[in-house]
């Protein structure tokens, strides 16, 4: 195992905003952490390249790496790790890439960082990654602005790439794309890292990418996962009622996530005091014990009362 | 890139113009060009001298052979000097851009850095100090600094000159300080008290810069692909001197300016010394005249400050928009 998660806890001011995550990552394996918008996955992805923005901290977990305890490393310790050990990507790809700086240069600065190689042999290995997703190797002296939104977050799969990191945080790595192009860009940030083998946290809304990347889902809402699976079984049946809303609001969560509520009400922000299920107000077949007693999360299946 | 550098000439002519027309009304309202004559002189011959200057023209056509002279460097007689003001200026100006020249360094090499170390570590004892200082530097009129730094360094220690140039050296027509040990003395606390104040805007301007572009996108970016930190910080200083490039041709635009009060106090003797002198004898030629070099001036370093941040910032080569 590559990757083990135990019991993590991410607080902010307001209170606990991912709480007692449990998750495991195999080599090469591809799991999506799904959700509203705030349940707490972009600070677990950033928990896990040690990159929490200011505001927030561990507040619990063990995070065990290929053998090092990452809840424990101080700065230099994940200077060593970073990039060349776990990678990662973001949402905004408009502001990933350095715009000051040829995009060429930007691979092989970040090659020659990782593998001190020598500069031709590095620009050659840029030219290489450039053709792995689709850019001819001649676009390497263009700006970041010269590219479209899409092969701009092309290149920014290849930056987090070209290290051959063990492990990928992938933020929201299509959310900015055009529709018709996101599973697409999906589907070639899988064939590339487990091709080489690096595992992926897929970090997504967008119901397309995850069935066109991920092997596992994990649904996260308020701060907790409350549902697990294989992608396929997952996205056919899901067990837990608020699995089963995400995937018929799939539109409204598809094209305006902030903007329409997807589900009825909306989910409890961090600090919130909530006393059983966390979904029940929201949940069609909340009773009694929902209201009064939360339920825990099996090793596979649905943390609900109530699940199918 | 060379129609962006078009455009950028073809908008300085009416900012020249119109510089110059207020240089030429300054003449009109200021000065009685015919106050040499004496105050006993006739009105025939009033008339017969105006009429030898022109000055019974039309305005617009005086403007536009005032436009015409300056264009070949001539702005008539300084009253006071008995000179041609032309020549006059030329012998001072290498003064005040040796001046505004080390000030300026004196600004880069107190700003950066010191913007720099407030933005990286801004919790950090040093930058607080550095903000506070740059604070009293925002804060302090030039001729105080000046006037502080001759108390301490001049009056008290004794270690620099208080006034002048120290001794100078012609290089063909350029006369230098720079080149003797009396010359580069004399220039320390000038340009110590003109810099003071553009190292502390600098150093705001660059601290500013450099928060924003640590907590940009490509900055968390580089963080996560294990750029190390030494490249971290020189990205960020890349993106932190694009609104300082920007800023850069009225900085030394200031520059010039503020020189007006820093000759004064130091006896510097550059065209800002010459102004104030000839402002206080009412010698309008010589007024004029500095107006109209020192909106080239404004307006030569502002295109030279474009293209800078051309040369560095690629979004801004693609033309409008984009
Ligand atoms: N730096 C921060 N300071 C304070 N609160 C934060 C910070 N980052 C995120 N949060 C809060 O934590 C919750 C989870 O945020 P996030 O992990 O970004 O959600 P998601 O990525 O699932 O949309 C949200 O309620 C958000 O407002
Ligand atoms: S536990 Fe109850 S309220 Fe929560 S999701 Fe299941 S049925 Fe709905
Ligand atoms: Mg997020």
């Amino acid at each position: 195992m590559l990757l083990s998660v135990t019991g993590l806890s991410i607080a902010v001011a307001a209170g606990r905003a991912v709480d007692q995550v449990s998750f495991t990552l195999d080599r090469g394996e591809v799991l999506a952490l799904v959700g509203e918008s705030g349940a707490g996955k972009s600070l677990t992805g950033a928990a896990l390249i040690g990159l929490l923005p200011e505001g927030a901290r561990l507040a619990g977990g063990r995070l065990e790496f290929a053998g090092v305890a990452l809840e424990r490393l101080a700065e230099p310790g994940w200077r060593r790790l970073r990039g060349r050990r776990i990678g990662a990507v973001f949402q905004d790809p408009l502001a990933a890439l350095d715009p000051l700086a040829r995009i060429g240069d930007q691979l092989v600065e970040t090659l020659r960082v990782h593998h001190a190689a020598s500069r031709p042999r590095a620009r050659r290995q840029a030219a290489e990654w450039l053709a792995q997703v689709g850019i001819p190797a001649a676009r390497a002296r263009a700006w970041p602005h010269e590219l479209s939104g899409g092969m701009r977050q092309r290149v920014a799969i290849a930056l987090a790439l070209a290290p051959r990191p063990a492990l990928l945080i992938a933020d929201e790595p299509t959310t900015a794309l055009d529709v018709s192009l996101r599973g697409q860009v999906a589907a070639l940030l899988r064939r590339l890292a487990t091709g080489q083998g690096t595992a992926v946290l897929l970090i997504s809304h967008d119901i397309a990418s995850v069935a066109a990347a991920a092997d596992r889902v994990a649904v996260m809402y308020a701060g907790r996962i409350v549902e697990t699976g294989a992608t396929a079984a997952l996205l056919r049946a899901p067990a837990h009622p608020y699995t089963a809303a995400l995937l018929a609001a799939r539109p409204g969560i598809l094209h305006r996530p902030d903007r329409l509520p997807a589900i009825e009400g909306t989910m409890p922000p961090p600090g919130a005091t909530v006393t059983g299920c966390a979904f029940a107000p929201r949940c069609g077949r909340a009773d009694a014990r929902c209201a009064a007693e939360a339920p825990d999360l099996p090793p596979h299946g649905a943390a609900c009362w109530h699940h199918d | 890139m060379s129609r962006l550098l078009l455009t950028r000439l073809l908008e300085a002519v009416p900012v020249l113009l119109i510089s110059a027309a207020a240089a030429f009304a300054l003449g009109q309202v200021a000065g009685d060009p015919l106050a040499a004559l004496g105050l006993d002189a006739s009105a025939a011959q009033r008339a017969a001298a105006a009429a030898r200057l022109g000055l019974d023209a039309p305005l617009p056509e005086q403007y536009l052979r005032f436009l015409w002279a300056a264009l070949h460097g001539d702005f008539g007689f300084s009253i006071r000097l008995a000179r041609p003001v032309g020549a006059l200026l030329l012998e001072r100006l290498p003064a005040t851009v040796e001046l505004a020249g080390a000030a300026f360094l004196v600004a880069l090499a107190a700003g950066i850095p010191a913007g720099m170390l407030a933005a990286l570590h801004p919790r950090g004892l040093a930058a607080r100090a550095v903000m506070a200082v740059s604070l009293l530097g925002v804060s302090l009129p030039t001729f105080l600094t000046g006037t502080l730094l001759i108390l301490l360094f001049a009056a008290t220690l004794r270690w620099l000159p208080s006034f002048g140039r120290g001794e100078v050296v012609a290089l063909g027509g350029w006369s230098t300080g720079l080149l003797t040990g009396s010359g580069r003395l004399a220039l320390i606390l000038p340009a110590l008290t003109l810099g003071a104040f553009q190292a502390a805007l600098l150093l705001r301007l660059v601290a500013d810069g450099m928060r924003g572009a640590l907590a940009s996108g490509h900055v968390r970016f580089a963080r996560a692909r294990g750029l190390p930190p030494r490249l971290i910080r020189r990205h960020a200083l890349r993106h932190a001197l694009v609104p300082v490039l920007a800023a850069f041709g009225m900085q030394l635009g200031l520059l010039v300016a503020f020189s007006i009060v820093t000759e004064q106090v130091f006896q510097w003797p550059g065209i800002g010394l010459l102004l104030v002198q000839s402002i206080a004898a009412a010698d309008v030629p010589v007024m004029t005249a500095y107006l109209v070099l020192t909106s080239v001036l404004f307006v030569a370093l502002s295109l030279l400050a474009d293209l800078l941040a051309l040369a560095v910032d690629p979004r801004l080569r693609q033309g409008r928009g984009g």
